[in-house]
């Protein structure tokens, strides 16, 4: 079984959904979790969220450095097989990098 | 006092979550969210999709974990729902005389069922404890529980299907999958002497309860004593090889420097540099009281927490209370088992007022004792180091 791309209107359907942000939030697919305005969020946002929600950018963000995402990064892309071209890479790692490098 | 705001969240396989703020969750830090996975209650969220929730502290007080409470780890967001009359296990391999496949009720009926208490900790609970911090899910003190797993023994299984003499490793799939096609799918092996050791059990019951969905219905291994990445959930398929597995599981994650910690060694994995965590070391937790929690001067005051170890079991628990100058016994608990958790308490002296640093220390009955240094490595992995509480008697 493979899950389908979720779609904010799905969740017109809910009953209890209250707030124009949420749908916003929804919409976005993030799941709550809205990363830093910076160039290349939307790129980073959309790369991730195929996998995973987006928690583990700020809550990892005081482990890493530059260096660090570089490394996650080629990770995603040569293990887990995420669909990351050279140059989408290159502008994923300047905006974590830029957004949420927190380690000294 | 919990703030309480209404949102639903849609997610792959159409999970409903409810989001709930935190103002002052009990024992986790301010900041942390809590969300209530269906048929949870409110959990520690560290990542939504794939769902990893960690058990609040309170819940952690109890002798057995309520199975709302219980920490979920995931690896991958393909989850389904497994439908349990549907269901069936295969047992097959190279190294397997007579492969064969179980439904539900042939497991259930087919073999002995028993019973074991035991610890389920995540290899990276305390992660983001870490000091200097390392990536990973930033889990603090609750990817772990206690509970009593009822199954059958992975053994008489495996016994069923005939174990061939050259049998070197079990591999354990389960019904969870990747998004994506490339992504490695969610398999780990054990040695075959830790397969047949008569612990390892193939659960359907958690605290006396068919096993709930996030914790591995209808059925999961039980490794107990090892760290929680053995304890497959939504068994499908167990495959007895004569050669080691080469998954991305096994051959590149839960992987520590060869030689840097004690504990059993999964020797046809081991390589120069790194060797799979394998076994739980001795560690212990607070749950009555956190750094910054007030007493009054003269009351009486009582400490409690858990200690636990990879299965020799817990021979005592020492308290200081005065940074590690003098330690004192504290009581123990009756004895669950060997492979689950023990019950400490222990009388605080606050006739003095000022502020009192408690720290607590297991030492196991193989003699290994709680150290007060993190040995480094780049997973995070093994912090069982002594903790200490700030407490402020006033």
């Amino acid at each position: 079984m493979r899950g389908a791309p979720r779609r904010a209107a799905a969740l017109l359907t809910a009953p209890a959904l209250a707030g124009a942000s949420a749908l916003l939030w929804a919409a976005a697919g993030a799941e709550g979790i809205q990363l830093k305005d910076a160039p290349g969020r939307d790129l980073t946002t959309g790369r991730c969220i195929i996998c995973h929600s987006l928690e583990y950018i700020p809550s990892n963000a005081p482990a890493m450095n530059r260096a660090a995402w570089q490394k996650s990064i080629q990770k995603m892309k040569e293990r887990f097989g995420a669909p990351i071209t050279d140059e989408e890479a290159k502008q994923i790692l300047d905006y974590l990098d830029g957004s949420y490098s927190g380690k000294s | 006092m919990v703030t309480r705001r209404e949102l639903l969240l849609g997610t792959a396989g159409g999970w409903l979550v409810e989001q709930v703020w935190a103002g002052e969750a009990a024992g986790s830090a301010s900041a942390d969210t809590l969300t209530a996975l269906v048929g949870k209650k409110p959990l520690i969220r560290r990542a939504l999709r794939p769902p990893n929730f960690e058990t609040p502290l309170a819940d952690l007080a109890a002798p057995f974990t309520r199975t709302d409470a219980f920490f979920v780890r995931y690896h991958l967001a393909v989850i389904p729902r497994v439908d349990a009359a549907a269901w069936r296990l295969q047992i097959a391999g190279a190294s397997a005389q007579r492969p064969l496949t179980l439904s539900l009720k042939e497991l259930r009926g087919g073999f002995e069922h028993v019973s074991v208490v035991a610890v389920n900790q995540c290899a990276g609970n305390r992660r983001g404890l870490f000091t200097p911090r390392v990536p990973g899910v930033q889990w603090g003190n609750g990817a772990m529980g206690n509970a009593r797993w009822r199954g059958v023994r992975l053994r008489d299984v495996l016994q069923r299907a005939g174990v061939a003499p050259d049998a070197l490793e079990v591999v354990f799939d389960g019904a969870d999958s990747p998004v994506l096609p490339a992504t490695p799918d969610f398999l780990k092996s054990l040695p075959i002497e830790r397969a047949l050791d008569e612990n390892t059990l193939i659960a359907f019951e958690m605290n006396g309860q068919p096993l709930p969905h996030w914790n591995g219905a209808p059925a999961r291994l039980i490794v107990p004593g090892w760290v929680g990445t053995y304890w497959v959930k939504h068994l499908t398929a167990i495959r007895i090889e004569p050669q080691p597995f080469d998954g991305f599981w096994m051959k590149a994650a839960y992987r520590v420097p060869t030689g840097a910690f004690p504990g059993r060694r999964f020797a046809s994995q081991e390589n120069a540099e790194t060797t799979p965590v394998t076994e739980l070391m001795v560690n212990s937790l607070i749950t009555s009281h956190v750094s910054g929690a007030r007493l009054r001067r003269g009351e009486r005051v009582e400490l409690a927490g858990k200690a636990w170890d990879g299965g020799a079991g817990i021979e005592g628990v020492e308290v200081s209370a005065d940074r590690g100058q003098s330690w004192r016994e504290a009581t123990l608990q009756p004895d669950l088992g060997r492979f689950a958790w023990r019950e400490f308490h222990f009388a605080l002296d606050t006739s003095r007022p000022g502020p009192l640093d408690v720290a607590v220390r297991a030492r196991s009955r193989g003699g290994a004792k709680q150290p007060d240094k993190l040995t480094p490595n780049p997973s995070g992995y093994h912090d069982n180091i002594v903790q200490t509480v700030r407490l402020e008697v006033a």
